[in-house]
């Protein structure tokens, strides 16, 4: 119960681009075609999950252990970077076909603050692995939830006559005001 | 004349390459932080701390980084300088830290930080590469404080915690929660864009 009130959380009630406001640079940048938005979405769901599972054993095994934890974020840090890394390098050896589809995002995501924002929150909850993991893997899905919507929505907008000076980034703005808001309908889906 | 280029390596971070309203840059912590002034200004000044120090050490160790590993060596340098910001914050201004919560750390991702490094602190003497890192860091930080006088008139009838309207003002909730720190940021955008539409037509008639 406790785990799937997390992942309901996480997926809408607090989701991450929506609420939280991180991974704003791929949702604006990625999200101009659906396809794309998807890929983006799973590769970031993808690495959002393992690094959460990875910062939670570093984080409980070593950092705490040895009474280090003022070097959580370097620590976290260079686990993404040297995480995607290692993803990027698996992928292209076992699924040529995921790497095609991936390519491009994949090193984008070590900048995705999105990614470290996980391992921050999981930490600062004090989730035990199995609540970490879920959770990393609903902001996956929340994530991907919020781009994909966003790209089907800026595909229609393409087409509209939008007045000049909101052009560009000032339009995706507003559209992600409105979708804001509607998201916060789900807000009233768990108590407390 | 250098005196002159100083002077435009620091203002282009208020104007004409202004981090939040032209670049887009660093958009996690514009939108999340910018509740009321004095959040935006923390957030603002933390980001300007970082970025100063962290082009400090790039522009001392840049000779000796390795071209192949220098974004993960610039990484970790900018997250010891938020770890340092971090641990002051906590014990010198733990309200403000806890409004500002986990988007402190998020500083070590924000691409304004790294950005300058790569386009400008590799490339520069050590002089215009701190110019510039000021100039940018301000612009920041002036950025948040208008997104956040706007957002903390409107959403709370406050300014710095002082009510301006009176009793009989009743605030637009909104404007304080996640769909108002969009909104805001989108309409300022593109008054942005609309000012710098009108400057370049009156710069096209004068000729």
């Amino acid at each position: 119960m406790n785990v799937l009130l997390i992942a309901i959380a996480a997926v809408v009630v607090n989701n991450f681009v929506l609420s939280y406001f991180v991974g704003i640079c791929p949702f604006i940048g990625v999200s101009k075609k659906i396809d794309a938005a998807l890929s983006m979405g799973i590769a970031v769901t993808f690495v959002m999950t393992l690094t959460s599972i990875v910062t939670w054993l570093i984080t409980d095994l070593i950092l705490v252990r040895l009474n280090m934890p003022y070097l959580e974020y370097v620590a976290y840090i260079v686990v993404i970077a040297a995480l995607v890394q290692l993803v990027e390098m698996f992928i292209r050896k076992t699924s040529p076909a995921l790497y095609k589809a991936l390519g491009i995002y994949l090193p984008l995501i070590t900048t995705n603050c999105a990614i470290l924002f996980v391992a921050l929150l999981q930490a600062m909850r004090n989730y035990n692995f199995i609540q970490a993991t879920v959770f990393g893997f609903a902001a996956g899905i929340g994530f991907t939830l919020a781009i994909v919507i966003m790209a089907g929505i800026r595909e229609q907008l393409e087409i509209a006559d939008v007045p000049r000076p909101f052009r560009g980034a000032a339009i995706t703005l507003i559209t992600a005001s409105i979708l804001a808001l509607a998201f916060m309908g789900f807000s009233g889906l768990i108590a407390a | 004349m250098a005196t002159k280029s100083i002077l435009a390596e620091f203002t282009k971070g208020f104007g004409k390459d202004n981090p939040t309203f032209v670049q887009v840059l660093g958009m996690c912590p514009t939108l999340a932080v910018t509740t009321s002034v004095v959040n935006g200004l923390g957030m603002g000044l933390a980001t300007l701390f970082v970025l100063f120090f962290s082009v400090l050490i790039t522009v001392l160790i840049k000779r000796v980084v390795p071209d192949g590993v220098r974004i993960a060596v610039y990484t970790v340098v900018i997250a010891t300088f938020v770890t340092i910001a971090d641990l002051f914050m906590r014990a010198y201004a733990p309200p403000l830290s806890k409004a500002l919560g986990p988007y402190v750390p998020l500083i070590v991702v924000n691409c304004i930080i790294l950005g300058r490094i790569e386009a400008f602190a590799t490339k520069n003497p050590a002089g215009p590469a701190l110019v510039d890192a000021v100039g940018m860091g301000a612009g920041f930080t002036v950025s948040l404080i208008i997104l956040g006088a706007i957002r903390e008139i409107l959403g709370s009838g406050k300014l710095l915690g002082v009510s301006i309207f009176g009793s009989g003002f009743n605030p637009l909730l909104v404007m304080v929660l996640p769909p108002g720190a969009f909104l805001a940021l989108g309409i300022l955008m593109a008054i942005f864009n609309a000012l710098k539409d009108r400057n370049s037509l009156v710069v096209m008639e004068g000729r």
